[in-house]
C-alpha cells in the first residue's frame, strides 16, 4: 500500500470513529446509537487492518478480525436484544440537553487535541497523529457515563472509551499482540454480558431502564 | 481564442439563473416518480413563472418601500454570488466578492431583506415566518463559514477560487477527514439555507409547519416571481458552492473556450445530480420538529468545528 494512500485510509478511519462517537450523543434512538457504535467498532477494527496492511503483518490482521466479530457484530447483537425486550426505546431526557452535549464534546475534543499534543510530538508520524481522537472518544465515553440515564446508553458510554483506549493502543504501539487483545476482547464481552443481565433485572424489577429510579432502597 | 472574465461571469449568471427553475422542476419530478406520480413536467416552474410576472402588481394596503425592494435585493444578491463563486472557471471575474465571507453574508443579505419584507406588511403568519427564517440562519451561518474555512486552511487563503484551484492542483485533498466532515456539515447547512426537508418544507402551505412560505404570503404576482426565483437560484448557488468546493473536477483553470463550454456542461450535471440526490433524500424524511431543529445545526456546527481542528492539527 503506498504512503499516501495509507496515510488517507487512516485517517478516514480514525475520524469514523471520533464522527460515531458524536452520533451517539446527537441521536435519541437507542436503536440509531447502537447502531453507530457497532459503526464505530468496525471503524476501530479497521484502523488496526490498515495498519496491518499497511507493515505487512499478519497478526493485526487476525486482532482486526477478532475486533470486528467483538465490537462490530457480537456487543451490538447483546445490547439489541436488551433494547428489543419492548418498554422504552429512547433516550428522552438526558441530564444535559442534546446541543448543549454537542457543544461540550466538541470542547473535549479541543482539549485532547490540546493535552495530547507534546505526546505527539516525541514520536510524529500519520498513526500518532490519531491519538488525539483516541484520547477525545474515551472523554466522550465518560461525558455519555456522567449526563444520559438510561441503562443502555451507559453502558454505550463505557463502550465509547474502550473503543478509544482500542483505538489509541492500535495506533500508538504498531501492533497489539493477539494475546493480549484476545483477552481485553473476553474481558469486554464478559463485561457487557453481565451488563446485559443487570439491565434485563433492573427491568424486570423496576419496569425501566431509568438508573435515575434506583435512588432509593425499598423491600 | 480566450474567453474573457467578464464573459464568465455572466456566462455563470445565465447558467444559474437559466437552470434554477429547472432544477427546482427536477427535484419536483424527482420526488413524484419516486412517489408513483407522474409528476409535472420539468419545465413547470419556468411556466408558473411566466404567468406570474404577466400578472397585475398587487401590494398589500400598509406596507412600506421594504416590502417591494426586498424581492430585488434577493435576486441580486443571489446573482452576484452567482458571478463571483468559481462555478465554471477558477478564474475569479470579481475577485474581492468571490471570498468565502463576502458569500456567505451576500446571502445572508437576502434573507434578512426577506425577512424583514415578512414583518413589513404586518400580518401574523409574516413575522412568525420572519422570526423562524432568522433563528434558523443565526445558527446556520456560523456552520457556513467555518464549514468553508476548513477546506481554506490547506489552501491557505479565504477566496474561493484558490481553495478550488488549491484542491483541482492536489486531487487528493477531496478525500480527507476535514473535507468529509466539511462536507456533511455543509450538507446540513444546505438543507437548512435553502429551506428544504427534514428543516422546512417546500410544497407545505400549513400554517404551524411553513417556515419560507409563511415568509412571503403576502407576495403575488411579478414580485412573487421574483422571490421564486431568487429562492431557485439560491438553491442552485449553494449546491453549485457545495459541487465546487468538494468534487471541483471539470472547473476550468483556463478561458480557452472549449474547456469553459466543458465546465459549463459539468457544472449543470453536477447540479442536477445533487438535486436529484437532495429529492430522493426528502422522501425519505419527515419534516423535523422546529424545536429539534437547533439540535440537527448544532450537530453540523460541530461537524464543521472538527473538520477545521483536524484541518489544523492534521496539517
Amino acid at each position: 500500500m503506498s504512503g499516501s494512500l495509507y496515510v488517507q485510509l487512516l485517517d478516514l478511519t480514525a475520524g469514523l470513529v471520533l464522527v460515531c462517537a458524536f452520533v451517539v450523543l446527537w441521536r435519541r434512538d437507542l436503536a440509531a446509537i447502537i447502531r453507530a457504535l457497532a459503526v464505530q467498532g468496525a471503524a476501530v477494527a479497521g484502523v488496526a487492518a490498515v495498519s496491518g496492511a499497511h507493515h505487512r503483518d499478519a497478526e493485526p490482521l487476525v486482532v482486526a478480525a477478532v475486533v470486528f466479530g467483538l465490537k462490530a457484530v457480537a456487543v451490538p447483537a447483546v445490547l439489541r436484544r436488551t433494547v428489543g425486550r419492548g418498554g422504552d426505546t429512547r433516550e428522552v431526557t438526558p441530564l444535559v440537553n442534546i446541543p448543549a452535549s454537542l457543544v461540550a464534546a466538541a470542547a473535549l475534543t479541543l482539549v485532547s487535541y490540546a493535552a495530547t499534543t507534546p505526546v505527539v510530538a516525541v514520536a510524529p508520524s500519520p498513526e500518532t497523529r490519531t491519538i488525539p481522537i483516541g484520547v477525545a472518544v474515551v472523554l466522550i465515553g465518560l461525558f455519555t457515563l456522567a449526563t444520559r440515564r438510561k441503562a443502555i446508553t451507559q453502558i454505550v458510554g463505557f463502550l465509547l472509551v474502550d473503543n478509544g483506549i482500542a483505538l489509541i493502543a492500535f495506533v500508538a504501539t504498531a501492533g497489539v499482540p493477539l494475546v493480549v487483545e484476545l483477552g481485553a476482547s473476553l474481558d469486554l464481552l464478559l463485561a457487557v454480558l453481565i451488563l446485559q443481565v443487570l439491565t434485563v433485572r433492573m427491568r424486570t424489577k423496576t419496569g425501566g431502564l431509568d438508573l435515575d429510579a434506583l435512588q432509593e432502597l425499598r423491600d | 481564442m480566450t474567453v474573457g472574465d467578464d464573459a464568465v461571469a455572466a456566462l455563470q449568471v445565465l447558467v444559474v439563473t437559466g437552470s434554477a427553475p429547472l432544477l427546482v422542476g427536477v427535484t419536483r419530478k424527482v420526488r413524484a416518480l419516486l412517489e408513483g406520480r407522474a409528476g409535472a413536467s420539468v419545465a413547470q416552474p419556468w411556466r408558473d413563472l411566466r404567468k406570474l410576472f404577466g400578472k397585475e402588481r398587487i401590494v398589500p394596503e400598509h406596507a412600506s418601500w421594504v416590502f417591494g425592494v426586498a424581492p430585488l435585493v434577493v435576486v441580486s444578491t443571489v446573482s452576484l454570488v452567482a458571478a463571483a463563486v468559481p462555478f465554471v472557471s477558477t478564474r475569479a471575474p470579481l475577485a474581492g466578492v468571490g471570498d468565502l465571507f463576502t458569500v456567505a453574508y451576500l446571502l445572508l443579505v437576502g434573507t434578512v431583506a426577506l425577512a424583514l419584507a415578512g414583518l413589513d406588511p404586518g400580518t401574523a403568519f409574516g413575522g412568525m415566518g420572519a422570526s423562524r427564517e432568522m433563528t434558523i440562519a443565526a445558527l446556520a451561518e456560523p456552520t457556513v463559514l467555518l464549514a468553508v474555512f476548513a477546506l481554506s486552511v490547506p489552501a491557505r487563503s479565504s477566496s474561493l477560487a484558490r481553495i478550488v484551484a488549491a484542491t483541482l492542483a492536489a486531487p487528493h485533498r477531496a478525500v480527507s477527514v476535514e473535507s468529509l466532515l466539511a462536507f456533511a456539515a455543509f450538507a446540513v447547512v444546505v438543507v437548512a439555507e435553502a429551506g428544504r426537508l427534514p428543516v422546512d418544507n417546500p410544497a407545505t402551505h400549513l400554517e404551524l409547519t411553513m417556515v419560507h412560505e409563511a415568509m412571503v404570503l403576502e407576495y403575488a404576482g411579478p414580485d412573487l416571481a421574483l422571490v421564486e426565483l431568487g429562492a431557485a437560484m439560491r438553491l442552485v448557488v449553494l449546491l453549485g458552492l457545495m459541487a465546487s468546493l468538494f468534487a471541483p473536477w471539470g472547473i476550468a483553470t483556463t478561458a480557452r473556450p472549449a474547456q469553459v463550454a466543458l465546465a459549463t456542461l459539468a457544472f449543470v450535471a453536477k447540479v442536477g445530480v445533487l438535486g436529484a440526490a437532495l429529492a430522493g433524500f426528502e422522501v425519505f424524511v419527515a419534516k423535523l420538529r422546529l424545536f429539534r431543529v437547533p439540535e440537527l445545526l448544532a450537530a453540523s456546527f460541530v461537524l464543521a468545528l472538527l473538520a477545521v481542528t483536524v484541518s489544523f492539527f492534521l496539517a
